[in-house]
């Protein structure tokens, strides 16, 4: 990246010599604020995917039949497929049928937002606006996860929606001693004299619950760095490769990203399913 | 911090990041491809359980890139 330098013009005085800077921010830049609150381009792509995915639910919900055309048979194609990969995950139908609206939610959204992404215009079409004495140019949209923000909004929601099962399927009591393991302490009294072992073994029990709290802190931060990271190192190679040659470098990348977003939607989601799966379950001996 | 050790400090970041799962996928790949030679009809499952393992592996990477990226 060029910086601003000084030159020399025709009459020999000295001028900023600035060029229009294409940085590829960890962060998304903001479009306008409405108040205290600033648009950021993502959270625009994140608008537009909201927008096409009610707008096709409200134009589609008349046209299901008990026959299906052929769309309706696709989608019931892919929404079988979905089922048996979620099936691997949970282990019963029954279960997967239970989890399969939200779980559904999240692998459409973060898909489109992934795709969208890709589109023409996305990340090429902006303002230029002049920061810190240089000229920097500002994308109007730009792929929805490629901010850390959304990201992160995900992973807690899909983190916290597992406790929030967790609490109503198998009770306050047992999900309680998933973290502070107070059964395990309880029952040192009850079976020392048949299995004097359990004096040591409980204790690390009690302990591996309260490791079990950090692991919660490393979910939510793994999952959304995963997504995050993908999201934005595909946009920044498509935008190198774009640098280097325009014409025919960039196909086998976008063909990657397309894949990339696809993968890391399913993945996103199969381990939000998986988070709620082991939270939902009641530990057996 | 001068501009050539932030650009050897993102360069070892990604570098040494990014050996680790190299190795890790590879390892995968190998045990994937060893498990579809022998029973060739399981390849569909076992392609799809390498291809998720692949995943969680590449984002170790990742997370050396966003590193990578976020040294001023």
């Amino acid at each position: 990246m060029i910086s601003a330098e000084q030159s020399t013009n025709l009459t020999g005085e000295k001028v900023l010599n600035t060029e229009i800077q294409h940085h590829h921010t960890l962060y998304a830049e903001s479009i306008f604020k409405i108040g205290n609150f600033s648009i950021t381009n993502s959270f625009l792509n994140t608008l537009l995917v909201i927008f096409i995915v009610i707008a096709s639910s409200i134009f589609f919900k008349s046209k299901i039949k008990m026959i299906p055309g052929k769309f309706q048979n696709g989608v019931e194609m892919i929404f079988e497929l979905l089922l048996d990969v979620f099936d691997s995950v949970t282990g019963s139908r029954k279960r997967t049928l239970k989890f399969f609206p939200i779980i559904l939610s999240f692998f459409v959204f973060i898909l489109l937002n992934n795709w969208l992404g890709l589109l023409p215009g996305v990340g090429s079409i902006g303002k230029v606006v002049l920061e810190h004495n240089e000229k920097i140019f500002i994308p109007f949209f730009r792929s929805g996860m490629a901010d850390l923000n959304t990201t992160l909004a995900l992973a807690l929601i899909g983190v916290i929606i597992s406790h929030i099962f967790g609490i109503i399927t198998i009770g306050t009591w047992q999900y309680l001693n998933k973290f502070i393991n107070i059964k395990a302490l309880l029952e040192i009294p009850k079976n020392i004299i048949k299995d004097p072992t359990v004096l040591i073994i409980n204790p690390i029990k009690v302990f591996v619950g309260l490791l079990e709290i950090i692991g919660e802190l490393a979910k939510m931060a793994s999952l959304s760095f995963r997504l995050f990271g993908n999201i934005l190192a595909g946009e920044v190679l498509v935008a190198s490769m774009i640098a280097i040659l325009a014409f025919g470098l960039p196909i086998p990348f976008m063909f990657l990203e397309i894949l990339v977003g696809l993968v890391q939607a399913l993945i996103f989601a199969m381990l939000i399913l998986t988070y709620l799966t082991m939270m939902t379950s009641a530990e057996e001996h | 911090m001068d501009i050539d050790t932030v650009m050897l400090a993102k360069a070892l970041a990604i570098g040494l990041g990014a050996i680790g799962p190299g190795i890790g996928i590879g390892l995968i790949g190998a045990k994937a491809t060893e498990a579809i030679g022998r029973n060739p009809e399981a390849s569909g499952k076992i392609l799809i359980s390498m291809l998720l393992a692949s995943a969680f592996v590449e984002s170790i990477a990742i997370y050396a890139l966003i590193i990578a990226f976020s040294i001023k």
